[in-house]
């Protein structure tokens, strides 16, 4: 069959909501914190009591439009709350306040591995309460026999992001992802932890013939609440549909979940529930103006940004452009490795930061790495032996590297008599390997230099050893 | 035996009587609180007293000596929250309901050292134009008890017209005091929008409703308004006033032009009572020195549908917290799913008039009919802006009647809804476009009083209690009703 | 403009309100003799004309980033028609 041949390409946009990490709640002044006893940071006006009036909070404001500035938004002129309404034991007045047709941020972007995302839309709401469901099957909603409401997350400022259709893959979605998180970090306005849920994120999925410019029916995939997740998840539902479309059975534009224990997407609204949010401008709320002066004051406070740094690490540090980009995976760690970098060489620092485990960047303070990196430069250690100073390190964070060196006996040997004279040694001692080597088999030196580096308790420099050892035979 | 006759008793006078130690707080407590022990059973204006407590504060203000308006009473309409205090809106679903904390209206009464006497009845949740509605059973109308008290703050009017208190404090969403205001033979004053902080107040049109009070006098309400009004940072529409509220002492109208809008007072329903009120009312404005001007308001007649619109609308969203998880009523039976739960609480917990509003409000907004409905209503309320703006170029003040009629029959229109949204003909154009209006008692037609309405532009407050007080002082209306007079 | 017995079931179910029959019935006169009241407004000629949400002509109304201590527990339970383990107990959700 024709269609069997058909190349087939993942049409994907994220919706991202982002809790701010303000002092208090969007309308509200109760403490905006995670993990407080149930129902501790409440009041009448996050409880949805009669008679009670939202104010908007200033803090989350400024926030929403550095993020908007962070991903090169037009700040509006004028932005307007809505009531957006629903019943649900989560939501205490049944309407959530949020931006609708006036969105503070519009038209930004994001450029990713050169692809350029566009940013449809960011726009201020609030976040609902949490739901326990108990009684029943523990942690299964349908078995559940009653539900706890605790209202603490309720009222907490969001920032929803919705990106253009502009994603291609998986693997770019979660590039993306990855780089947003980096963004919004940095700019410090969350602390985007996803397993607290401070960052959530659902995908819309197509598929469409490769060269096709129609987009195919989407599907919407909700709350994937890792990296992982959103990528098996993605990548599930991509299968699913190119399936569905090569038997010739259409895609249902439905809400699915993916379940990372089974692998499978299930549909999270079994019956068609019609849903019909009647939004309508917030009366209790008046419009957001902000002003020229504050937005040029908050682009001005923007730190460098994470697609700026990964530049310039690999334009001033000349790193490969694979690290420039993990070092600045996180805004921590990036900031460690210009502190190691600061005092030893950048590309020595990078390796350690990245591949070392466990990682140095919550371990060790970056001038010590700094002075590890610089006794292996200066040949005061071997590399091998820089592991296991490392390790010391990691047991003794006060002690300086080259007086753990100097107390367990760890200085290289160099080329000094000691190393020359156990070369001789294992020279002597393997008649044998020496008489294989003489005679042709060359690969046999590798077990001598073993011998010596056995006997320098790698002290030595094993390429050193090894001219030795040439030079002697 | 009290030692003062509360009937006709003014707040201003109260307050002279309180500070010349010729009275105490207490006394004066107690001699409302009789009043309403032998007369509210027939009248029905109180939900609750609470006595004690009042009581309590009487005796406080006493031993430091009251100043001011200290210890002045005040009765407050049953949708202004009261910490600790039951606050039920006038509906079943909120029986019980203590709310955590005072309205901000609440507070500055306090803090000014009025005296709380109890919460007033109401149409529930403020949906209504008789008092009927309430789910705890009518008011009865001091003129004449087989009458309605208007509403739906019928229970604030009433008893400020049966002597239960000086000052009442009420709301106004779509006339809702200028109304009751109007049927029961007192002032009613509906500040700006903005004027007065709509902080715990439950909410019933949130960018209509506005807090104002009830008195026998203009003067009266000037002093309750000083109390209330000023800017609320736990309200985002509360605004500072332009300047302070003063006291009215005007005695004529001269250089003060008033509009009237033939086109509007032309409509079908205005009793011919009603028209004569007004009428003798305007002549009496001429001879106090005012130039009365003929204006048009071509949209303001469709301010009523537009009002049943909106109003409805911002109702459907402020009623769905009403869902018995939090706090109120909850109905529920063994098997039932939250929704169950919410169908049953809601449908037991709300009256009829409440839910008919909640389901037009629903409606008007479901995808499909948002524009033809809700978004048509908001352009009307444009052009009504635009209307008033330039009428007010030429004008200083609008009048027209508060109310199309006087005082009906309980039960008249209950069951025909539209017949009783028609009560809000002339009143609704004022909150459609937040500006400030006041009923004054103009007159009795048939032995029943009629309301005169003065509009102004926005946080002209002072300018329209000038003209109420030279007009009030020209007509000597008697608030006293006459089946309470003495002899009567 | 007509609600029908439909329109009225769908619109009770957005708004969560449970009607019985003869409730159905009567809303649906009495919203469609309202609504045909409203319908006069067709007449106004609105081309052109922007909606106003608000009167107030106000913007940024906004309060400080700054902690004010919650409500104690208790005192937010007091009310509730259910709790357990300090929080709101309601239905299962299906
Ligand atoms: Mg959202
Ligand atoms: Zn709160």
């Amino acid at each position: 069959m024709s269609e069997n041949t058909t190349t087939w390409e993942p049409v994907i946009g994220l919706e991202i909501h982002v809790q701010l990490n303000t002092a208090t709640k969007m309308f509200c002044r109760c403490e905006n914190r995670f993990g407080a006893e149930p129902n501790t940071l409440t009041c009448p006006l996050c409880l949805g009591h009669p008679g009670v009036l939202p104010v908007i909070n200033q803090g989350a404001v400024e926030k929403a439009i550095e993020i908007g500035l962070a991903l090169g938004c037009t700040i509006a002129d004028r932005s307007v709350f809505h009531r957006k309404n629903y019943f649900y034991p989560d939501s205490p007045k049944a309407y959530q306040i949020s931006q609708y047709d006036e969105p503070i941020c519009v038209d930004g972007h994001l450029d990713v591995g050169g692809a350029r995302i566009g940013i449809t839309r960011a726009h201020l709401e609030e976040d609902a309460a949490k739901l326990v469901h108990s009684g029943g099957e523990a942690g299964r909603i349908g078995g559940a026999e009653y539900s706890l409401v605790d209202f603490n997350r309720c009222g907490t400022p969001l920032v929803e992001i919705v990106t253009e259709p502009d994603l291609r893959s998986p693997e770019q979605a979660v590039a993306f992802l990855a780089l947003l998180k980096n963004t919004l970090q940095t700019v410090g306005v969350s602390d985007c932890d996803m397993e607290k849920g401070s960052l959530r994120c659902d995908a819309n999925v197509s598929v469409r013939p490769a060269g096709s410019s129609e987009f195919g029916v989407k599907t919407e995939l909700k709350n994937m609440n890792s990296f992982k997740f959103l990528g098996d998840g993605m990548a599930a539902e991509i299968r699913r549909q190119i399936d569905l479309l090569e038997r010739g059975e259409p895609v249902v534009q439905e809400t699915l979940h993916y379940d990372p224990g089974s692998k499978m997407l299930r549909s999270l609204r079994s019956k068609e529930e019609a849903h019909d949010y009647r939004y309508f401008p917030e009366p209790d709320l008046v419009p957001l103006a902000p002003s020229q002066e504050l937005i040029d004051r908050l682009r001005d406070g923007l730190p460098e940004l994470p697609a700026a740094r990964t530049a310039r690490f690999a334009e001033s540090y000349g790193l490969p452009p694979q690290y420039a980009a993990d070092l600045n995976a996180e805004p921590r760690v990036a900031d460690y490795f210009e502190s190691v970098a600061a005092g030893a060489d950048a590309k020595s620092a990078a390796d350690w930061v990245l591949n070392t485990r466990p990682s140095p960047v919550d371990e060790i303070p970056a001038g010590r790495l700094a002075e590890l990196i610089g006794l292996i430069s200066a040949g005061t250690i071997t590399s091998t032996i820089a592991k296991q100073v490392y390790e010391l390190m990691l047991a003794d964070g006060d002690t300086p590297p080259a007086q753990l060196v100097e107390q367990h006996g760890l200085a290289s040997i160099g080329d000094s008599a000691q190393l020359e004279a156990m070369v001789d040694e294992v020279i002597e001692a393997n008649p044998a390997f020496v008489e294989q080597f003489r005679s042709g088999k060359e690969g046999v030196i590798n077990a001598l230099v073993g011998q010596v580096m056995k006997q320098t308790k790698g002290r030595a420099d094993a390429r050193q050893v090894q001219e030795l050892l040439r030079s002697k035979l | 035996m009290t030692v003062v006759d509360t009937l006709g008793l003014t707040a201003e006078r109260c307050a002279e009587l309180l500070g010349a130690r010729e009275i105490s707080c207490r006394e004066l407590v107690e001699a409302y609180l009789e009043r309403i022990d032998a007369h509210d059973p027939d009248l029905h204006c109180f939900l609750r007293t609470r006595p004690e407590a009042a009581l309590a504060e009487a005796d406080a203000l006493d031993a430091a000596g009251p100043k001011g308006l200290q210890g002045v009473p005040i009765a407050l309409k049953d949708i202004l929250c009261t910490r600790g205090e039951e606050t039920t809106a006038g509906s079943r679903i909120l029986a019980g309901h203590r709310p955590l904390y005072d309205a901000g209206a609440v507070t500055r009464c306090r803090d000014a050292g009025l005296i709380p006497l109890g919460k007033t009845n109401m149409d529930e949740f403020a949906m209504g134009s008789s008092t009927e509605h309430s789910a705890f059973g009518p008011t009865r109308n001091p003129w004449d008890h087989e009458l309605v008290p208007g509403g739906s703050s019928g229970g604030s009017a009433a008893a400020v017209a049966a002597g239960f208190a000086p000052l009442a404090l009420g709301t106004d969403t779509g006339g809702s005091i200028r109304q009751p205001a109007a049927l029961c033979g007192v002032v009613g004053l509906k500040p700006t929008y903005g004027a007065v902080s709509r902080h715990g107040l439950i909410a019933f049109g949130s960018s209509l409703d506005q807090i104002g009070p009830f008195s026998l006098t203009v003067r009266d309400a000037a002093l309750a308004l000083q109390t209330i009004a000023g800017h609320d940072p736990c309200d985002s529409t509360s605004v500072p006033l332009p300047e302070p509220v003063s006291l009215p002492d005007a005695e004529h109208l001269r250089g003060v032009t008033i509009g009237i809008p033939t086109d509007l007072l032309s409509v079908e329903g205005v009793e011919d009572g009603v028209r004569t009120s007004f009428e003798t009312t305007i002549g009496e404005a001429e001879r106090l020195g005012a130039s009365i001007q003929e204006i048009t308001l071509p949209t303001a007649r469709h301010a009523l549908p537009a009002y049943y619109l909106i109003a409805p609308a911002e109702a459907s969203a402020n009623l769905a917290r009403f869902d018995g998880v939090r706090y109120g009523l909850r109905l529920e039976e063994p098997g039932d799913t939250v929704v169950d739960m919410y169908g049953r609480t809601r449908s037991e917990g709300f009256g009829d008039e409440v839910k008919r509003r909640i389901m037009l409000g629903t409606y008007v907004l479901s995808a499909g009919y948002y524009d033809a409905y809700y978004g048509t209503a908001q352009r009307v309320r444009t052009l009504l802006l635009r209307e008033f703006a330039e009428a007010f170029s030429g004008v200083d003040l609008i009048a027209t009647p508060a109310s199309p009629t006087v005082a009906f029959p309980i039960g008249e229109r209950i069951d025909d809804p539209w017949a009783m949204y028609a009560c809000d003909l002339f009143t609704v154009p004022v909150n459609l476009t937040g500006l400030p209006g006041i009923s004054l008692p103009s007159g009795l037609s048939d032995g029943l009083p009629v309301g005169f309405q003065l509009i102004g532009p926005a946080f002209s407050e002072n300018r329209i209690l000038a003209a109420a007080h030279a007009l009030e002082q020209a007509i000597g209306f008697d608030p006293v009703p006459t089946g309470y007079r003495v002899g009567g | 403009m007509a609600i029908s017995s439909d329109d009225v079931l769908h619109v009770a179910r957005l708004a969560n309100l449970s009607l019985s029959d003869e409730e159905v019935a009567r809303m649906s006169e009495q919203l469609s003799g309202i609504l045909e009241h409203v319908a006069a407004l067709s007449s106004l000629d609105l081309d052109g004309v922007p909606p106003t949400a608000h009167a107030l002509d106000v913007q940024n109304v906004t309060r400080p980033d700054e902690v004010r201590p919650s409500w104690p527990r208790d005192e937010v339970l007091a009310g509730a028609p259910a709790a357990q383990d300090g929080m709101f107990r309601v239905p299962p959700t299906s």
